[in-house]
């Protein structure tokens, strides 16, 4: 199952309800979702025991729109919009956190 | 594969109506099907075509137009949410008395069952929204 996850962290609960119940699978971080995948930010300890069970994805044009594509922590995949819709095609299912 | 689309948040207002649209443009260009896109809640914002950003700003309404017209999209706005927020076709205007109508063109407005449909018939459904 592909997770899609358009808020920071710091801001919304919706990374942690993802890491609290899903069993598996994908992550995409997209929009200010991509603040998780900042190397260093508070939140990168949880990311990073995350990726025992899931692989995590952030979408390239929305960590440069930030400017914070060159520290990306390491293990975060970094996927374009052609990339979002083959992990969508390639997952049976997908969730939007919203 | 076949891909429905639900757009639930306004343009300019956060990123979902971008995202959805760069979605929606990266699939059609890899081949795949867009079944129908479903404006919904405040989504339906992105339908009106008194939109007038500044010039050097993107136009989001005209681009969802655009894209419709280049791959034939089908493009709906949910009645009830278009009713709430005075989005209007010529049928609704004469329908609820209104002077003007303001949907722009390659969008239609229909009921929920076109989402249940879009969910039913596509492959894969992705939601975009706030």
């Amino acid at each position: 199952m592909l997770h899609i996850v358009n808020k920071s962290p710091l801001d919304r609960n919706s990374l942690d309800a993802v890491l609290g119940t899903g069993d598996g699978g994908a992550i995409l971080l997209i929009e200010d979702g991509v603040y998780a995948a900042t190397k260093g930010n508070a939140y990168e300890p949880k990311l990073k025991a995350a990726m025992a069970k899931f692989k995590i994805y952030a979408l390239q044009g929305d960590l440069e729109a930030r400017g914070i594509s060159d520290r990306v922590t390491d293990g975060v995949a970094a996927v374009d919009y052609a990339g979002f819709v083959d992990l969508v095609a390639d997952n049976k299912t997908n969730q939007s956190w919203l | 594969m076949k891909f429905g689309i639900l757009v639930s948040e306004g343009p300019y207002t956060h990123q979902a109506s971008d995202s959805a649209y760069q979605f929606t443009k990266a699939a059609l260009e890899k081949g795949h099907e867009i079944f129908r896109v479903f404006f919904y809640h405040d989504g339906v914002n992105n339908a009106t075509r008194l939109t007038t950003p500044p010039q050097d700003d993107r136009n989001i309404v005209n681009r969802w137009s655009k894209l419709a017209e280049q791959y034939n999209l089908d493009m709906v706005v949910c009645v009830a949410a278009a009713q709430r927020r005075g989005i209007v076709d010529e049928g609704e205007a004469k329908r609820n008395g209104k002077d003007a109508t303001n949907l722009a063109p390659g969008f239609r407005i229909s009921g929920l069952g076109q989402l249940i449909e879009a969910g039913i018939q596509s492959d894969r459904m992705v939601t975009f929204g706030d």
